[in-house]
């Protein structure tokens, strides 16, 4: 089979998005490999790499988008204390929200909800639901290559994702 | 109106499913169904809204080569495509009436702000969005 992006199966693809649908409606909740495999109705190693090679991103990582993505979200819309906000996007612990947020967008929960609300205005005319998706963050590289090109100091080298 | 948008097309997988979709399921109705050899012209119609037609079509020849019609079917189905808005009077007893019929909800309806909407595919992948305005006051 040939990796290009249009080799997939269209139907295959369907039920991949219906993954990624499932992800979208509920980032809060966990979604190990096992329970997305089930919802597109393939075995858990095909759907890891299946769902890479649709969406360009694994999973895991998708997941992580749409969780800053909803925190982001709350942060300009609600007046919720920040670890209100980190327990309801499917986080943990306080720290570890902190430090993926900070990782993701470059900025902490708190300077994103100043900065937010001062650009809320001009978007009024767009519905919410759309406006919100255009603000998802642009995870392209993992996390934990962030983190490192930020201690290393470097830009650009690939690295393969763990998870 | 003299002038204005007639038909906006979407892509569609299978147009017999379609059909069924919008019909059946959205309460859509048929304005055209022509075919032509393999090529089907098929239009549907809000059924407030007599002026505007939604064409239901499927990329392939003899309009499209192979690996064109199997970019966008990929495209399609991997819900790339834009996204479309229905407004309705009550989002959540669309959504309970359309749910009834087997609409695949992707998003439970949310209030914002006096706003509610809601999030479905059809069966190709198409995502709509399903927005209660604001009532005025």
């Amino acid at each position: 089979m040939s990796d290009g992006p249009a080799s997939q199966d269209p139907a295959l693809l369907r039920r991949l998005l219906r993954a990624k649908d499932r992800m979208d409606a509920a980032s809060h909740e966990a979604w190990p490999v096992r329970r997305l495999a089930r919802v597109s109705g393939v075995s858990e190693a095909h759907f890891a790499r299946s769902f890479k090679q649709a969406f360009g991103v694994p999973p895991h990582r998708y997941l992580l988008t749409r969780r800053i993505e909803r925190a982001t979200a709350l942060l300009r819309d609600t007046d919720q204390p920040i670890t209100e906000i980190a327990f309801q996007t499917g986080w943990e612990s306080l720290g570890t929200f902190g430090r993926t947020f900070r990782d993701i967008t470059g900025e902490s929960p708190g300077a994103i909800r100043e900065r937010a609300r001062g650009a809320a205005q001009e978007l009024g005319r767009v519905p919410a639901c759309i406006v919100s998706a255009a603000h998802r963050p642009d995870l392209t590289t993992a996390v934990s290559e962030k983190r490192r090109q930020v201690a290393d100091g470097i830009n650009g080298s690939e690295q393969k994702e763990i998870r | 109106m003299n002038q204005g948008i007639e038909v906006v097309g979407l892509y569609v997988r299978d147009q017999d499913e379609a059909l069924a979709f919008y019909v059946e399921k959205l309460g859509f109705k048929v304005h055209t169904d022509v075919r032509n050899g393999d090529y089907r012209w098929l239009t549907v119609q809000h059924p407030e809204q007599p002026s505007f037609q939604l064409g239901l079509f499927v990329p392939g020849p003899p309009v499209l080569d192979a690996a064109t019609a199997q970019t966008l079917r990929a495209a399609v189905a991997k819900g790339a495509m834009p996204p479309l808005v229905m407004v309705v009077d009550d989002c959540r007893a669309a959504c309970d009436q359309m749910r009834e019929r087997g609409v695949e909800f992707t998003q439970e309806p949310v209030d914002r702000y006096g706003t509610v909407d809601a999030g479905f595919r059809d069966p190709s992948g198409n995502g709509w969005k399903l927005i209660q305005a604001r009532r005025p006051h």
